[in-house]
């Protein structure tokens, strides 16, 4: 799967990168307290602008270390501070008000979830195989990393039961989709990237403002309650 | 004209912007003023764009596709905009709730029309994306603004769902790029037009992905089946002129999403493929929603039901392929717009004129509503697709452009179900219209004369589009087909 050409040492550290972006979101499964979550998140995407930085200095692609400086402003610092001022208001321990909530209700226990996310992440990374991706941006293997962290994404989403924990899913499946950016399209205009960016920072406040509006109707962050619209 | 298309997109955003400051009343006239403007203004770009397309600085491109779109946004925003006034003075204590709830309402509304009306002008994939990621966020500031437990929940699923949905679809939108960039080199912006010039070049592999990446994900959107979990619940729960601009105009945007991708990937792959993807989601939401028209215990939901039929039966059309199954396609946006649009503004009369979403709740409509009642039955009559009505004219060409592509199975369904869709849809309208009302009587007479006239306008739109479709319109209709099958 590694291009014959590769310098050795880009490619492993690309990957080791990937990697680890991968092993934040199997992380994220297993912290019960959402603080640690937003921690992981911070730190995930902090790796994201590590790989934007090494692929901008390998690649030659000096918009990246922008890219770079933008996310760790947004999403390692501004967007994380957003979700736990937000955790403040809503609870303040940052613990939900029922510990099982977040360990993982549901039909499924944290292991079978776990194995489930494992199965995806195998799927995702094996599928991106057929692709012939080659592009001038971080190493194919990357690619296939990111699609299991889409996918696992997905699974936290649907494993968790309270909105807090969904909304973090779904930003960390963004960072999936930059980890892909940062394959296939790592010379994508700046401007571009920066709007998505921004974007993004709206649907937090977004976000932020739909889970306190809940927070104040269930008075709870569970999703539990969220069964009356239905047929 | 590219003045036309600057101060199109400004108006709505000034309008949204003024609107923060200015109390109720002046609010209201305020965005009743910019909707007309606005579909004025999109009224005017009908005859530029039928000889060429607008390009305005570098990121703008209006073409006859775009402009069915624009259109379908502006006529809805114009009605929408008039009738909020009534549905907000009607609304009693609830409608003169705190300044703080019109305020919202009113700017959320101008932004939401805004973000419609940006979304087709963008000439570049990413922005596009922005614009409908956009729709979304302001839509479900809008859904959750009655907050009720109800809103609170159906904003929640539609922002978590269809924020997900819309990063599959940037996904797609990356492996575009990345194709792209393949042929055009790195400098490659993501700009519509070059992508559509070198298509043939792409690699097929790469927009294969990229463009099931975009149904799906703006199909999320789209409320095509299996990702259309979030519309019933949405389009019941936000108030009824934001529903209208859901249903009508959001949808349809959305659907706009995935043709500009059906063009890239029927000039990379050939039609085959393309087309193949959009039959299934289209027979899947076309069975699905007849199914769930049939027991449906919330006429709002009846209604969204409705969408997702009718969405099925815009990517049936496309999968078609013949071009008057396609400019069937083009019309039903319109038609659907407003019959929608009308349908949903009479269920804000029947919420407002008898307090309750239940259809069994309801009853007398007919009577008790001298003018919404007959206008609220027409629009189901225009949504089952009964003539003289614009849906009428625009199914039928899908069906005959299905029959001339040979897709005679698929064509025989349609009509089946349609059929099951309108047997759902008139036996709630007749419980709620015509059967007598048992209760001592209510007062006779409509909550405000402004949630009135829009309909008319409504109603005089479908039977224009259904009758005789003017000539510009007809030969817009026929640009942006040749548009879609890459014959422009």
């Amino acid at each position: 799967m590694l291009p014959a050409h590769a310098p050795g040492v880009y490619t492993g550290a690309a990957n080791v990168i990937a990697v680890l972006i991968l092993l934040a979101e199997f992380g994220m499964f297993r912290q019960a307290l959402l603080r640690d979550q937003v921690r992981l998140y911070a730190a995930q995407s902090a790796l994201i602008a590590v790989l934007a930085v090494l692929v901008g200095a390998v690649r030659h692609l000096p918009e990246l270390y922008v890219l770079a400086a933008v996310t760790v402003a947004l999403k390692a610092v501004a967007i994380p501070l957003l979700l736990r001022r937000l955790l403040r208001e809503t609870d303040p321990d940052y613990l939900l008000d029922t510990g099982h909530d977040i360990a993982g209700s549901g039909g499924l226990g944290l292991a079978s979830t776990v194995l489930i996310g494992i199965v995806v992440a195998a799927f995702g990374f094996f599928s991106a195989g057929v692709l012939p991706v080659s592009g001038g941006g971080a190493p194919a293997t990357a690619l296939s990393v990111s699609l299991s962290v889409v996918l696992v994404a997905f699974v936290l989403m649907i494993h968790r039961r309270d909105v807090a924990s969904q909304a973090i899913g779904l930003f960390s499946l963004e960072n999936g989709i930059s980890l892909a950016a940062l394959v296939v399209a790592a010379s994508l205009p700046l401007i571009l990237e920066v709007a998505l960016l921004f974007d993004l920072l709206l649907a937090v406040v977004v976000f932020g403002l739909l889970i306190r509006l809940h927070h104040g109707r269930a008075d709870t962050l569970s999703t539990a309650d969220l069964t009356s619209l239905r047929g | 004209m590219n003045v036309v298309v600057l101060m199109l997109l400004a108006v709505p955003l000034a309008a949204a912007v003024v609107t923060i400051w200015l109390p109720s009343h002046a609010a209201g006239a305020v965005t009743a003023a910019a909707g007309i403007a606005s579909f004025g203004l999109v009224l005017a770009l009908i005859p530029a764009v039928s000889h060429r397309d607008i390009d305005v600085l570098g990121f703008i491109r209006v073409d006859a596709l775009s402009v069915v779109f624009l259109l379908a946004t502006g006529f809805l925003y114009a009605c929408v905009a008039v009738y909020s006034i009534g549905y907000l003075r009607s609304g009693g204590e609830a409608g003169a709730r705190d300044r703080g709830y019109a305020r919202l309402f009113w700017a959320g509304l101008n932004f939401f029309a805004w973000s419609m009306l940006i979304a087709p002008a963008m000439g570049n994939l990413a922005l596009l994306w922005i614009a409908i990621e956009v729709t979304t966020i302001v839509s479900a500031l809008l859904v959750a603004i009655e907050g009720t437990d109800g809103a609170a929940e159906a904003a929640w699923k539609y922002v978590l769902l269809a924020s997900a949905g819309l990063a599959i679809a940037l996904l797609g939108t990356i492996f575009i790029y990345y194709a792209g960039a393949h042929v055009l080199g790195q400098s490659y912006n993501l700009a519509f037009a070059p992508l559509l010039g070198v298509a043939a070049k792409l690699p097929p592999t790469v927009v294969r992905l990229a463009f099931v990446l975009a149904v799906l994900g703006f199909g999320t959107k789209v409320g095509l089946f299996p990702v259309h979990t979030w519309l019933p619940d949405a389009h019941s729960e936000a108030p009824t002129p934001v529903s209208a601009l859901l249903s009508g105009s959001l949808l349809a945007v959305s659907f706009y999403a995935i043709l500009r991708f059906y063009q890239v990937a029927s000039a990379a792959l050939g039609s085959g493929f393309p087309r193949d993807v959009l039959l299934v989601f289209g027979v899947a939401s076309l069975l699905l929603a007849a199914l769930y028209l049939l027991d449906q215990q919330d006429y709002k939901r009846l209604l969204a039901y409705s969408s997702v039929e009718h969405m099925g039966i815009l990517a049936i059309g496309v999968s078609f392929g013949a071009p008057i199954a396609l400019a069937g396609v083009l019309l039903h946006v319109l038609a659907h717009a407003a019959a929608k649009g009308n349908a949903f503004m009479g269920a804000g009369v029947l919420v407002r004129k008898f307090g309750t979403k239940r259809i069994l709740s309801v009853s007398g409509g007919l009577d008790l509503l001298p003018w919404s009642g007959p206008m609220f039955l027409a629009a189901i009559l225009a949504l089952s697709a009964m003539p003289p009505f614009g849906i009428f004219r625009s199914e039928f060409e899908i069906v005959t452009g299905g029959l001339a592509a040979s897709h005679n199975a698929v064509a025989a369904v349609l009509v089946v179900l349609v059929t099951v869709a309108f047997f759902g849809m008139s036996v709630a309208a007749n419980r709620m219209l015509l059967t007598p009302r048992r209760e001592p009587a209510a007062d006779r007479g409509e909550p405000s004369v402004w949630m009135v006239v829009p309909v008319v306008a409504g109603l005089a739109a479908l039977l224009v589009l259904g009758l005789h479709p003017p000539g510009e319109l007809v030969g817009l209709l026929d640009r942006a087909v040749n548009a879609l099958r890459g014959t422009a």
